[in-house]
């Protein structure tokens, strides 16, 4: 117990004294986590609006392994980038292994199934007579696509959360990937392993409430956002 | 339109920052070693004071891949490190006689210990044999945690348990398969013997309760050397650059740095430095 306030301590002391180095590699995580969740949303809203609105061959087996796929093992995705990206791997030559675009690159794996399934599950939710309305008050291809997406916003927010969530939180594909370099690729996660495996476990207490807090609050001021728009419905009773 | 202006914006800061740091990667080629050592020489903190002045004096850039040494060897082996720190010289002679790696090196010693329950249920205090040691916990079926991983200590410790002719089984013998951090945690949490680096077991000293049984036995010489990597072993090898690391790691002011490290933290060095002697002028 007396451990934990010996974390807590350390982590106001790392943060208000300015630990350059702390810092940095929060804003590293940040930095790569965020940019992951970016790419991963880039890519699997569209995959998730196409499998739930779109009937086409394979989509019954497409949707089942983008399901499966939410739930990608983070050390098998760090293993087989690893395989991809080690020199003497088949992409090799573009001597991305232990940089952070590497990470960036695993993460997106394993965010962008998150998305995608989510994003599908809350475009099936919506009423599809809502299609058929914005049809038929004569909205174009593009328009009901726009009208549709800010209609599922709020299940999409949960996307964002999710698929963040599990990026930032993630340990084994980083460490594989990214190597744990110092002042290159060491993030919190990485780094909380690293100061255990050293036996300073204040630094790990501190390492991992600076994670908290930072998840706490990116996920605090998007839950306001999706809050927020759902009191705008009027009150029942 | 101020949302759709934001979100190019968005856009735009997104590919410029993919795209610096793919360019880092692939610009600064020749400049980047990787290295693949031991956790040891992670979690002591030695690296985190060698690499920064190395970088400095020859402008490479260190890319620190600390794992065990089994792993660090068979990257080496693939052509995916330039240069090894490693300390399992039964299997880095076997790599140098084959030709994988090229122009091992002694860089520094520490030494092992086997640490256990203040109670010494097997009785090993007495013993200075680590053989004899080692012999007494089978008999006893006292509790031992063992890495299982592969690394140096894994190593040295497989070759402590066969020259005793013993082959560890059973529920006394945990397999831990993790770091040397990791295992004294649990050594400690289970009240079992086991074989540690002393660096480690100093840097941990606070939290782990289990006092040393056995030291000074010649077999517990813990030996780190610096090989570098054949080329053939893989089109992307930096020679040039592994090679400056391992003229860096032998270099007198190197030894220098290392004889004085970890005398602030724990009183005494965590690493004897002994660059360009023998082997067997070792520990006497």
């Amino acid at each position: 117990m007396e451990l934990i306030w010996q974390g807590i301590a350390k982590a106001f002391q790392l943060l208000s004294g300015g630990d350059a180095e702390v810092w940095a590699i929060t804003w590293l995580s940040l930095k790569i986590s965020g940019l992951a969740t970016l790419v991963s949303l880039l890519l699997g809203i569209p995959l998730g609006i196409a499998l739930a609105l779109f009937r086409f061959p394979g989509r019954p087996l497409a949707a089942a392994v983008v399901n499966t796929c939410m739930g990608l093992p983070p050390v098998v995705v760090g293993l087989f980038v690893s395989i991809f990206l080690w020199r003497s791997g088949p992409l090799g030559f573009l001597d991305l292994i232990y940089s952070p675009t590497a990470m960036i690159i695993a993460q997106v794996i394993i965010a962008f199934p998150i998305v995608a399934g989510l994003t599908m599950a809350s475009f099936q939710n919506l009423n599809p007579r809502l299609g058929l309305q914005l049809l038929g008050i004569g909205a174009s291809k593009p328009q009901l696509l726009w009208l549709l997406c800010k209609e599922a916003r709020l299940p999409l927010l949960a996307a964002v959360m999710a698929g963040f969530g599990g990026v930032i939180s993630e340990v084994g594909a980083s460490m594989m990937v990214g190597g744990n370099i110092r002042g290159q690729t060491r993030v919190l996660t990485t780094a909380t392993v690293l100061e255990t495996g050293k036996g300073n476990f204040d630094v790990a207490i501190a390492l991992s409430l600076i994670l908290l807090t930072l998840s706490f609050v990116l996920n605090f001021v998007l839950t306001h956002i999706q809050q927020r728009e759902q009191f705008r419905w009027p009150k029942l009773s | 339109m101020r949302k759709h202006v934001s979100s190019m914006y968005l856009a735009v800061l997104l590919i410029n920052l993919l795209a610096s740091s793919i360019v880092h990667g692939a610009d600064s080629s020749e400049k980047n070693i990787i290295l693949s050592t031991t956790t040891s020489t992670q979690d002591s903190g030695l690296l985190d004071v060698l690499v920064p002045i190395f970088e400095k004096q020859t402008g490479h850039i260190v890319k620190t891949i600390s794992v065990g040494t089994g792993q660090a060897l068979a990257l080496a082996a693939k052509g995916d490190a330039d240069v090894v720190l490693v300390h399992a010289p039964s299997l880095e002679k076997k790599l140098v006689a084959a030709g994988t790696l090229l122009n091992r090196r002694l860089v520094m010693y520490n030494d092992f210990v086997i640490i256990g329950p203040q109670e010494d249920p097997a009785k090993i205090k007495s013993v200075k044999s680590a053989l004899a040691a080692l012999k007494l916990i089978e008999a006893m079926n006292a509790r031992f945690v063992s890495r299982g991983d592969n690394s140096g200590t894994h190593n040295l410790e497989k070759s402590l348990w066969q020259q005793a002719g013993l082959a560890p089984k059973g529920s006394w013998y945990i397999e831990s398969g993790q770091g040397m951090g990791a295992t004294l945690g649990i050594a400690n949490e289970r009240n079992a013997y086991t074989l540690t680096d002393r660096g480690t077991y100093l840097a941990l000293r606070n939290r782990v309760k289990l006092p040393i049984h056995v030291e000074g036995d010649k077999v517990l010489l813990n030996i780190y050397s610096v090989i570098e990597v054949n080329p053939a072993n893989g089109s992307r090898i930096n020679l040039a650059g592994g090679k400056a690391f391992a003229d860096f790691m032998v270099a007198p002011q190197t030894q220098a740095a290392i004889k004085s490290f970890g005398i602030e933290k724990f009183g005494q060095p965590l690493f004897m430095p002994i660059a360009g002697k023998r082997e067997d002028e070792i520990g006497g």
